[in-house]
């Protein structure tokens, strides 16, 4: 049977986003291809996540134990292994996740099948999968074609899709045990720590004043600071500041820290990586200075200017205190 | 603690403006100055780092022409002891092929540990690592920003979404996918990577790995590029920085946030 696969990612009890988002894709793709949907969950013995899926697939596969209660690397790739290499499913999706990142390759390597990365976009023809994906840091996008095989892999970036109510389902349940010849896992999870608390909390700021890789060094971090004073907002960052140690993690905004939803958001020389805009899509209006007029923050931005940051910085600075 | 570390050179396209190739699959690249990617620097630096720290050696390997010696030329002034390079001239590799040949390479190398980039800046597929460790038989770790050896095993940080982060332990030997910020990698200067031009640099061809070029066959392909939609972009705002700051003040008060 001519089937789609959804790895259905949870995190600490909770359902990802990410999951529904693939189960709504998997769905249109299914019906332009006459195709089922079947949702995989390795989940602990105590997660219910049947209901928020069992309507949008017309299968799912559940494999319960405590040790998936969160991702395992080890018995993830194994268990899904197994599953690939007896169902053969046409298409398989997983999230573009740190866990993704961690799944999808070694996949790829168990079952001999294409990968195709980071998706925006994936259409079906002549039963092939062609997606659409960005390099160069989102300055250039790239139309993927993936060679002929009986199955094909992919992993789809978060919010490139829309979680929809769907009609689908309800689905066939099928429970499978954890296999008696399963090794054990050669990477244990002890803990999670949540790394980003710190003094600043920079989701409740009506105003963020927010710097990037193009602030160019430590001391002129002091320069932007003063503007954030006097405009009475907080100063915020994208990922290379926080990677250069140069603002403690509490301040970093994206997908590795925290999503924003301030009235205005204030970029200065960020050139806008997607885990970086996933982080601001809650914000009521951005504003972006950078010097490259084809930093891809423009196309998230509403207004923008081509220039010199620390130039519009003095000069606001003057504005505000004059 | 003997490290092996895979590296990729490539171009540099931070506030440059990319033009697609006559081919129309590709960037013009032949005005552009290439470095290490960012990933494979914070890599290299853990590496030289825990050898600083525990001894052994750290050997670092990339796949590609003469030109790509470069980074390894750097590494080495960073603190490799050996450096190798697959020469693969006039062979179209995927992250498929590149994976299967780091792992001919790789496995007749002696190591406790293996460091790669999360993914390369340019292509940004984030495959080779974890597909390198699949061929070695070895457990791996995506997107890591902290190693500590502990006897036979390792104690380490995997950076999740939203500040959170995963403490594991796995096994050594293992392969590592490295994120920024894992440190912060020294300075090299451009007398120290002329220094290490002195220094042994090996290279392989890779024909004389033993591998059925058909193994090697690209999986996926990129069919054309695409310059970025502009749909949806922003009002740019014009005029020399005064008038922007007023633009920009104007349109903040707008929003009712009181300056």
């Amino acid at each position: 049977m001519s089937d789609i696969f959804v790895v259905i990612e949870h995190r600490l009890g909770e359902l990802r986003e990410i999951s529904l988002q693939m189960l709504t894709k998997a769905d249109e793709l299914a019906q332009s291809m006459s195709a089922g949907v079947t949702a995989v969950l390795l989940a602990g013995a105590e997660d219910g996540f049947e209901d928020q899926i069992a309507a949008r697939a017309d299968r799912l596969i559940v494999c319960r134990h405590d040790r998936l209660k969160n991702y395992d690397s080890d018995w993830s790739t194994e268990l899904l292994s197994r599953m690939l290499a007896e169902h053969r499913p046409f298409l398989t999706l997983i999230g573009h996740t740190p866990w993704g990142l961690d799944l999808a390759p070694a996949l790829a390597v168990r079952t001999g099948w294409p990968l195709a990365t980071d998706c925006l976009e994936i259409a079906v023809t002549d039963r092939r999968p062609e997606v659409i994906r960005q390099i160069y840091g989102g300055k250039m996008f790239a139309r993927v074609h993936l060679l002929g095989t009986p199955g094909y892999l992919l992993t789809v970036r978060p919010g490139a899709f829309p979680a929809e109510q769907i009609q689908r389902g309800p689905a066939h349940v099928i429970n499978l045990e954890v296999p008696a010849d399963l090794a054990p896992s050669r990477r244990e999870v002890l803990e999670y720590v949540d790394s980003s608390a710190g003094e600043v909390d920079i989701t409740q700021a009506e105003l963020l004043v927010s710097i990037g890789r193009g602030v160019g060094d430590e001391e002129n971090i002091l320069l932007v600071k003063e503007l954030a004073d006097l405009m009475g907002g907080t100063l915020s960052c994208s990922r290379p500041v926080v990677d250069k140690h140069w603002l403690p993690k509490a301040h970093q905004v994206g997908t590795s820290g925290k999503s924003v939803k301030p009235k205005v958001y204030l970029a200065l020389g960020i050139s806008g990586a997607f885990q970086h805009l996933a982080g601001i899509t809650g914000a009521g209006l951005v504003i972006a200075v950078n010097k490259d007029e084809k930093a891809p923050i423009f196309r998230a931005a509403d207004y923008g200017a081509a220039a010199d940051l620390f130039e519009v910085v003095e000069a606001l600075k003057e504005k505000l205190k004059g | 603690m003997n490290i092996v570390v895979c590296v990729k050179r490539v171009p540099i396209t931070q506030e440059v403006d990319l033009e697609i190739d006559a081919g129309g699959k590709d960037v013009k690249k032949d005005a552009l100055p290439f470095t290490i990617n960012e990933w494979d620097n914070y890599a290299l630096e853990e590496a030289v780092l825990l050898k600083e720290r525990l001894g052994g050696t750290v050997t670092v390997v990339t796949v590609g022409g003469e030109d790509d010696e470069e980074v390894l030329r750097r590494a080495q002034a960073m603190g490799a002891d050996r450096a190798i390079r697959v020469s693969s001239e006039g062979l179209e590799l995927d992250p498929f092929g590149l994976a299967k040949v780091l792992a001919q390479v790789v496995r007749e190398l002696d190591y406790d540990l293996i460091l790669t980039g999360v993914q390369a800046e340019d292509d940004n597929y984030g495959l080779v690592g974890v597909m390198l460790a699949e061929h070695l038989g070895l457990p791996h770790a995506a997107v890591v920003t902290a190693i500590e050896p502990e006897g036979p095993t390792a104690r380490i940080k995997v950076e999740l979404e939203g500040g959170l982060d995963e403490i594991s332990r796995i096994n050594l030997p293992a392969l590592l996918t490295i994120q920024t910020g894992i440190n912060e990698p020294r300075y090299v200067s451009v007398m120290a990577v002329r220094k290490a031009r002195k220094k042994e640099l090996e290279v392989r061809a890779v024909n004389s790995l033993g591998l059925d070029p058909k193994e090697l066959s690209p999986r996926i392909m990129t069919w054309e590029l695409l310059p970025p939609p502009d749909t949806g972009g922003a009002v740019m705002l014009t005029g020399d920085p005064p008038q922007i700051a007023d633009q920009i003040i104007r349109i903040v008060r707008e929003t009712g946030v009181n300056l």
